[in-house]
C-alpha cells in the first residue's frame, strides 16, 4: 500500500465531521450501572453529575433481594441530544444472607448484551438505530469505613470486571479526614491488585487525553461527595453540603474528587467507555455465547470453520425440530378430534334413542288412546243397540199392548153385541 | 421467518420510556463534549474507501479519478497496443492507496474495471463486477460471523460506483440501462457524463434530461435514492441534488495559467477549460457531493442497507451458497 501525496485540496477532511454529524442527528445512549449499599448516596450523586433531579424515592432497607431499577432520561446539550439510562442496585448490601447479592447484577448486564445479540443474529435486523441498553459504565460505592474493602465489594466486583467498566468511587468522602483518605486510597487499590479485580483503565494511548487521564489515574478511587443543595459561597451559589463546622463544596477539588469523576467519566471518556463496552466487554459474551451454543471456528482438523456451515446445520437441526414438534402438535390435534368426535357420536347415538324411545312410548300411548277409544265406541255402539233393541221391544210391547187392548176392547165391544 | 437463535431464557430488564429532562439542566455538564471524543477516536482509527469506476475504455475513468483526489491513484492505461490482446472478459483491478490531509488517514481503493462494453459481444458483461461486489459483501459477513472478530474488520465493499455514460447527446445505450438495471440494487451508482466538453450547455441539459427520464422509465435508482431519505431535510437537499444528475465532469491533472491562477484544465485551440469551473462543467459538483458532503452517507447506505440485503439473503438461502463462492466453501459444503 503506497502513501500517495496530494497536489492540493481534496476535501475529505470533512470526513470526521460528517461521521460526527450522522451520530448527532440520532442522538447518543449512555448507560451507568450505580452499585453499592442503600443509603450511600448513589441518587444523589447521579443528580449532582448531570445537574438535574431525576424523580427517585430513597428505597428502605427491607428488600428480600437484589433488584435492578432502570430509568431512561433524554437529556439535551447544544445539538447534542443523550439518552441517558440509570440503572440502580436496590437492596445491595441490606440482606443478612449476601451470597447471591452478585447475581441479579450481572444477569441484567447479560441481559442487555443478549438482547444486543439476538438483534444481530437476526436475518433483518436494524442496528443502526437499535437502542443500545448495554451498560458502558459501572460506578462502585465505597462506603467510607477508612480500612478497607468489605468482602462483598470484592466479590461482587470480581464478579463484573470481565462484564463492564468499573469505575470505584469511595462515597460520601466528607467522612473522611484527609490523612485518612490518603491511606484508604491507597488500601483499596493494592486490595483490588492483589486480588486481580481489573477496573477501568482510562486510555493513554492518544496523546490529547494521555497526560490528562495518566495524571487523573493517580487518584482512583475517586472520593465523592453529591449535593444538589446550593449554598452560598462568597458572592456565588454553589452546591455543597453545610455541616455547623464548615462547608464541603461539592466542586472544590480540595474538598472532593468530584470534580475529577466528571471530567473522567463525561468530558473525556464517555466514547471511550461506549467503545470498551462493544469491542470488549460484548465480544468476550458473544465469543462466550456462541462457544456455548456450539459454535466453533475451526473444527477438530482445524480447518476453517465457517459458522455459516454451523449456523445452517444448527438452523436444519431447529427446523427439524420444529418439524417434529408440528407433527406431534398435528397428531395430539387429529387424537383430540377423533375423541371428540367419539363422543359427539355417543351423544346422538344416545339423543337417537331416547327419541326412538320417545317415539315408542307415544305410539304405545297413542294406541292405548285408540284402543280405549274402540272400546268406547263399541260400548257405545252396544248402547245404541239395546237402545234400539230396547226400543222395539218397548214399541213391539206398546203394539202388543195396544193390540191387546184393542184386542180386549174388540173382545168387550163383541161380548156386549 | 422464524428467528435462528432460541429465545433468551428470561426478559430483559427494559428501561422505561425515556422522560425529556431538558429545561432543568443549571450548570454545564460537559455532554456535548462527546462529538469532540468521537471526532478524535475517528481520526485516530482513519477511514477506508472503496470507488468502482465503470465505463467503456477511452471515457476518462483514470483521468476523473486522479482529478477527484488529486493524485495519481490511477494508472491510465495507454490504450492498447498492437502486441497487447483486448481482455477477452472484463477484468477487475483494485488499487489501494493511503492519502492524508488535515490529520485524516484515508485508506482509498479505487477498483477499475478494464474491457467493459470493449467486446463486440457484451452480454452479461456486468457479471463479473456484480460477482465482485458481491464476494466483498461474502468476505465482510463471513469476518462478522466468526466467533472471535477481529476488532475492526476490514472494510472491502464497494461504496460507490461510477458509471461514465458517454456523451452522445442522444440518450442511454442499451448496455448502458442493463449494467444499472442489474446493480443499482446491490451498490451505489452514480451515473457521470463523461468527457462533456464535447457538448454545448443546451445539448447537456437536454441530455440529462433525458437521461434522467430514461432511468426513471425503467426503475433505476441511482444513489441518492429516494427511498433512503431519512427526513424532510435530507430530502430537499438530495432532491436538489438527483435533479441536477447525472453530473457532466470534465477531467485533467494538467495545470494551465488562466487570469494569473494556476487551474487544473484541458488546453484546446479554442481556450481553456477550467475543469473546477462550474460556468464549465459540472466536476466540482461531484466532487462535493461524493468527498465532501456525502462520502459517509455513501458508507453508510452500503453498510445498513445494499451489506444487510445481501446478509439476510444469504441467511436466508437454505445452504444455497451461489456459484461465485470461494472453493474451499463448496468442499466444506459437500462435507457437510
Amino acid at each position: 500500500l503506497r502513501n500517495l501525496s496530494l497536489s492540493g485540496h481534496v476535501g475529505f477532511d470533512s470526513l470526521p465531521d460528517q461521521l460526527v454529524n450522522k451520530s448527532t442527528s440520532q442522538g447518543f445512549c449512555f448507560n451507568i450501572l450505580c452499585v453499592g449499599e442503600t443509603g450511600i448516596g448513589k441518587s444523589t450523586l447521579m443528580d449532582t453529575l448531570f445537574n438535574t433531579k431525576f424523580e427517585s424515592e430513597p428505597a428502605t432497607h427491607n428488600e428480600p433481594g437484589v433488584r435492578l431499577k432502570a430509568r431512561s432520561y433524554e437529556l439535551q446539550e447544544s445539538n447534542v441530544r443523550l439518552k441517558l439510562t440509570i440503572v440502580d442496585t436496590v437492596g445491595f448490601g441490606d440482606q443478612i444472607n449476601k451470597d447471591d447479592s452478585y447475581k441479579p447484577i450481572v444477569e441484567y448486564i447479560d441481559a442487555q448484551f443478549e438482547a444486543y445479540l439476538q438483534e444481530e443474529l437476526k436475518i433483518k435486523r436494524s442496528l443502526f438505530n437499535y437502542h443500545d441498553t448495554r451498560i458502558h459504565a459501572c460506578l462502585y460505592f465505597i462506603a467510607p469505613t477508612g480500612h478497607s474493602l468489605k468482602s462483598l465489594d470484592l466479590v461482587t466486583m470480581k464478579k463484573l470486571d470481565s462484564k463492564v467498566n468499573i469505575i470505584p468511587i469511595i462515597a460520601k468522602a466528607d467522612t473522611i479526614a484527609k490523612n485518612e483518605l490518603h491511606k484508604f486510597k491507597s488500601k483499596i487499590m493494592s486490595e483490588l491488585v492483589s486480588n486481580g479485580v481489573q477496573i477501568y483503565q482510562f486510555p493513554t494511548d492518544e496523546e490529547t487525553v494521555a497526560e490528562i487521564n495518566a495524571t487523573m489515574s493517580v487518584h482512583l478511587p475517586f472520593a465523592v461527595v453529591g449535593s444538589t443543595e446550593e449554598v452560598k459561597i462568597g458572592n456565588k451559589m454553589a452546591k455543597a453540603r453545610q455541616y455547623p463546622w464548615g462547608v464541603v463544596q461539592v466542586e472544590n477539588e480540595n474538598h472532593c474528587d468530584f470534580v475529577k469523576l466528571r471530567e473522567m467519566l463525561i468530558r473525556v471518556n464517555m466514547e471511550d467507555l461506549r467503545e470498551q463496552t462493544h469491542t470488549r466487554h460484548y465480544e468476550l459474551y458473544r465469543r462466550c455465547k456462541l462457544e456455548e451454543m456450539g459454535f466453533k471456528d475451526t473444527d477438530p482438523d482445524s480447518k476453517p470453520f465457517s459458522l455459516q456451515e454451523t449456523y445452517e446445520a444448527k438452523r436444519n437441526e431447529f427446523l427439524g425440530e420444529l418439524q417434529k414438534k408440528e407433527d406431534e402438535m398435528r397428531q395430539m390435534f387429529v387424537m383430540r378430534v377423533k375423541e371428540k368426535e367419539a363422543e359427539l357420536k355417543e351423544a346422538e347415538k344416545d339423543l337417537h334413542e331416547k327419541f326412538d324411545h320417545l317415539k315408542r312410548t307415544h305410539q304405545e300411548e297413542k294406541k292405548k288412546v285408540e284402543d280405549k277409544k274402540k272400546e268406547l265406541e263399541e260400548e257405545l255402539n252396544n248402547f245404541q243397540k239395546k237402545k234400539a233393541a230396547a226400543q222395539l221391544l218397548q214399541s213391539q210391547a206398546q203394539q202388543a199392548g195396544s193390540q191387546q187392548t184393542k184386542k180386549d176392547k174388540d173382545k168387550k165391544n163383541a161380548s156386549f153385541t | 421467518m422464524s428467528e435462528l437463535v432460541p429465545e433468551p431464557r428470561q426478559k430483559p430488564v427494559v428501561p422505561m420510556k425515556p422522560t425529556g429532562i431538558n429545561t432543568n439542566l443549571l450548570g454545564y455538564i460537559g455532554i456535548d463534549t462527546i462529538i469532540e471524543q468521537m471526532r478524535k477516536k475517528t481520526m485516530k482509527t482513519g477511514f477506508d474507501f472503496n470507488i468502482m469506476v465503470v465505463g467503456q475504455s477511452g471515457l476518462g475513468k483514470s483521468t476523473l479519478v486522479n482529478t477527484l483526489f488529486k493524485s495519481q491513484v490511477s494508472r491510465k492505461s495507454s490504450g492498447w497496443n498492437r502486441e497487447e490482446k483486448i481482455p477477452k472478459t472484463v477484468e477487475i483491478k483494485a488499487i489501494g492507496h493511503v492519502i492524508e490531509e488535515g490529520g485524516v488517514k484515508m485508506k482509498l481503493t479505487v477498483i477499475d474495471t478494464p474491457g467493459f462494453g470493449d467486446q463486440i459481444n457484451n452480454e452479461n458483461c456486468w457479471e463479473p463486477i456484480e460477482k465482485y461486489i458481491n464476494e466483498q459483501y461474502e468476505k465482510f459477513l463471513k469476518e462478522e460471523v466468526n466467533i472471535a472478530r477481529k476488532k475492526r474488520i476490514p472494510d472491502t465493499r464497494v461504496h460507490c460506483c461510477l458509471y461514465f455514460i458517454s456523451p452522445t447527446g442522444h440518450s442511454l445505450r442499451p448496455l448502458d440501462l442493463e449494467f444499472m438495471k442489474h446493480l443499482s440494487k446491490v451498490v451505489n451508482i452514480i451515473p457521470v457524463i463523461a468527457k462533456a466538453d464535447t457538448m454545448t450547455l443546451e445539448e447537456k441539459t437536454e441530455f440529462k434530461q433525458r437521461v434522467r427520464k430514461e432511468l426513471e422509465v425503467n426503475g433505476i435508482e441511482f444513489y441518492p435514492q429516494k427511498e433512503f431519505d431519512e427526513d424532510l431535510e435530507d430530502k430537499t437537499e438530495n432532491d436538489k441534488i438527483r435533479e441536477s444528475m447525472p453530473f457532466a465532469v470534465v477531467g485533467s491533472d494538467k495545470e494551465y495559467q488562466v487570469n494569473g491562477k494556476r487551474v487544473l484544465g484541458r488546453k484546446t485551440p479554442w481556450g481553456i477549460i477550467e475543469v473546477e469551473n462550474l460556468t464549465h462543467c459540472e466536476f466540482a459538483l461531484l466532487r462535493d457531493f461524493v468527498i465532501r458532503t456525502h462520502l459517509q452517507d455513501l458508507k453508510e447506505v452500503t453498510h445498513n442497507i445494499h451489506y444487510e440485503t445481501y446478509r439476510a439473503k444469504r441467511l436466508n438461502d437454505n445452504g444455497g451458497l451461489p456459484p461465485m463462492t470461494v472453493e474451499t466453501e463448496e468442499n466444506h459444503e459437500s462435507n457437510l
